[in-house]
């Protein structure tokens, strides 16, 4: 069981090929199998992941080369929840996807592909090695927001590839700055390397540079953030509920790891512009974000602005450099993976019952929708940071961290990020319980022909199953109960949160 | 000045082929377009990472050659990233076909007019 961190990859990896293989002798058997390995997938990263709550993080050497030639991972505090919430994830929209489609195998195996992907990027300690991993995700990431019908999905996936490409590009010129100045490319080696080289160095200060630009691109942190609207909007609702949770958490994920492994604080100390560049990305990213979520008529592209504002906040906590707020980071990253992967697939519940894709057309739905209207509103409340929920414990500690530092523009804008959430939530929520639904026979009616329409159009539109409202409800039970379980989670990420600061 | 330039010759060369991939993937209205300015500009990329390996007066990496050696490196970091490049390239690609099936071009402004979609 000692080659875990490399088994966690390489599983997923052999379950696709499996998935894609069975899909030659029989359709529809991609479901099982995927199922089948996901839960595997969950069981390893769960022994794994109790394993890196240690003092010293677990290091593994990949194929006898030792590093720092060879290809290293390294599963620390912070990695191990990640790899965990991928697997968890993946597993609770398998749930969704069962009935919710897309059926065919080359979708599930393109799904384990970007779980491979996720989880690779989470646990390389090796640059280059994380840009690879990074492009497994994209492609896995631009095949499944593809894998809807219609040329809207195909136009957003082509969108998502170029600007994606362009991100991941310049992550790659990024590493070959950092390769020039220090000749290395394992991350514990680089960070040593480029402090002897000097923080202030041209070549290490571009290298830090592109590669952050690079990371923003995929996070979507405006202005960057143009792909990612057309790509969750675009996008079969089980897609979007899955890209939306993992996909730019676990790049923030890259973006803490190369901000503070490999450049560590020292850089950002030694150079004030990076860290206000930074802090300005966070800043604008969390107004603007809110601002266009407001005016969004469609469900979906309210819900994408709004990742661009929360992850802002994120931002944020890697401006803000300190251990409170890095903390924050990581809950707020493993809770809106939750809330907005929840709130994602709501949304889809709500569409192939009642038809609703707008706001508008979310009126009076507490009424004829309570469970979906409840939920829905349940993870729209812990997005907004209602306490006891997990979005309330992450946006306290970045908050707090941002405070500590003596930062007040940005806690000025953080606490405010709240009000501004409250205000594109507060219009679906006044919708769904103070509004009359508009005539409800007809409503009804229109709704089935509108669910008629969608099952032509995209395929998604199935009554909803047992599956889907499990994990709906799931989602919004998890926004409220790790709301709980986050402080304590707090304290055991310490040790890792002082590695990473020293 | 012209020496200076000379020197650098390949990594001008590399900025120039970046530079005209990005402006490709942004000014070109038709999307093959817009996929082959991606290509070019990844292949900037590529002969940036090649020119850092090379060594004046040096040999290939081969042990029976006489030293000094090129860096072998990233050669091989380059050689991965062809690939990934060759399969964005191809869904890319493929990724076209399915909109041209479906809107019968591949201008962007005409399918932006066709579909309401902004």
């Amino acid at each position: 069981m000692s080659d875990l961190p490399a088994l966690l990859v390489v599983f997923p990896i052999f379950a696709s090929i499996v998935v894609l293989l069975a899909g030659l002798a029989r359709s529809r058997t991609g479901w099982p199998i995927a199922a089948l390995a996901s839960v595997v997938q969950v069981g390893m990263a769960l022994v794994l992941g109790s394993r890196g709550f240690g003092d010293e993080p677990v290091r593994y050497v990949v194929g006898g080369f030792t590093a720092p030639y060879g290809i290293e991972l390294v599963v620390d505090g912070l990695s191990a929840t990640m790899v965990v919430l991928v697997a968890v994830v993946s597993l609770g929209v398998l749930g969704y996807a069962r009935t919710a489609g897309p059926r065919s195998n080359p979708f599930y195996a393109t799904y384990l592909l970007l779980v491979a992907g996720l989880t690779g990027m989470s646990v390389t300690g090796d640059v280059f090695n994380m840009y690879v991993f990074l492009e497994i995700t994209g492609l896995a990431a631009y095949a499944l927001v593809a894998s809807g019908k219609g040329g809207r999905s195909a136009l957003a996936a082509l969108k998502y590839l170029l600007v994606g490409t362009f991100g991941a590009s310049l992550f790659l010129l990024g590493i070959g700055y950092a390769y020039v100045a220090t000749g290395t490319l394992n991350m514990n080696d680089l960070s040593a390397q480029l402090a002897a080289v000097g923080y202030t160095s041209p070549l290490v200060r571009v290298a830090f540079g592109l590669l952050v630009v690079g990371l923003f691109v995929k996070i979507a942190v405006f202005p960057l953030h143009t792909w990612q609207p057309a790509a969750y909007a675009g996008a079969p609702d089980t897609v979007s509920g899955l890209i939306s949770a993992l996909v730019s958490t676990v790049s923030a994920y890259a973006l803490i790891r190369i901000v503070f492994s490999v450049f560590t604080v020292d850089f950002l100390a030694a150079n004030p512009f990076a860290r206000n560049v930074l802090m300005a990305g966070a800043a604008v990213s969390i107004v603007v974000g809110s601002l266009l979520a407001v005016s969004q008529s469609e469900i979906k592209r309210l819900l994408a602005y709004s990742s661009v504002s929360q992850f802002g906040l994120i931002i944020g906590a890697v401006a803000v450099a300190n251990g409170t707020a890095l903390t924050g980071a990581a809950i707020h990253l493993v809770g809106h993976a939750i809330m907005k992967g929840g709130l994602f697939l709501t949304a889809g519940l709500v569409a192939s019952t009642t038809g609703a894709r707008t706001v508008d057309e979310f009126e009076g739905l507490g009424e004829y929708l309570p469970v979906g209207a409840g939920s829905f509103c349940v993870l729209a409340l812990a997005m907004v940071g209602v306490p006891p929920t997990i979005g309330f414990v992450g946006k306290w500690y970045i908050a707090l961290g941002a405070v500590e530092a003596q930062a007040w523009p940005l806690a000025v804008v953080i606490l405010s990020s709240t009000l501004l959430t409250l205000a594109y939530f507060a219009r679906l929520i006044e919708r769904m319980y103070f509004r009359e639904p508009v005539a409800t026979s007809s409503s009804v009616e229109t709704a089935e022909s509108k669910v008629a329409i969608d099952v032509a159009t995209d395929g998604t539109g199935t009554p909803p199953s047992m599956g889907m409202w499990a994990t709906v409800v799931a989602a919004a039970v998890l926004a409220v109960v790790l709301g709980a379980a986050a402080f304590e989670y707090g304290q055991l990420l310490e040790p890792t949160i002082e590695h990473l600061l020293t | 000045m012209i020496d200076a330039l000379s020197v650098r010759l390949y990594y001008l060369v590399a900025f120039v082929l970046i530079g005209i991939g990005t402006y490709m993937m942004i000014d070109k209205g038709n999307l093959v377009k817009k996929v082959i300015g991606m290509n070019v500009f990844q292949s900037g990329i590529f002969l940036f990472f090649i020119v850092i390996a090379y060594v004046s007066g040096a040999s290939p990496p081969l042990l029976t050659a006489p030293g000094p050696y090129v860096s072998p490196l990233p050669h091989v970091l380059i050689l991965t990233a062809i690939v990934v490049g060759v399969s964005l390239t191809a869904v890319a690609l493929g990724l076209i076909v399915r909109i041209y099936g479906e809107y019968s071009t591949l201008d962007t402004e005409i399918i932006r007019e066709v579909s309401d979609d902004e």
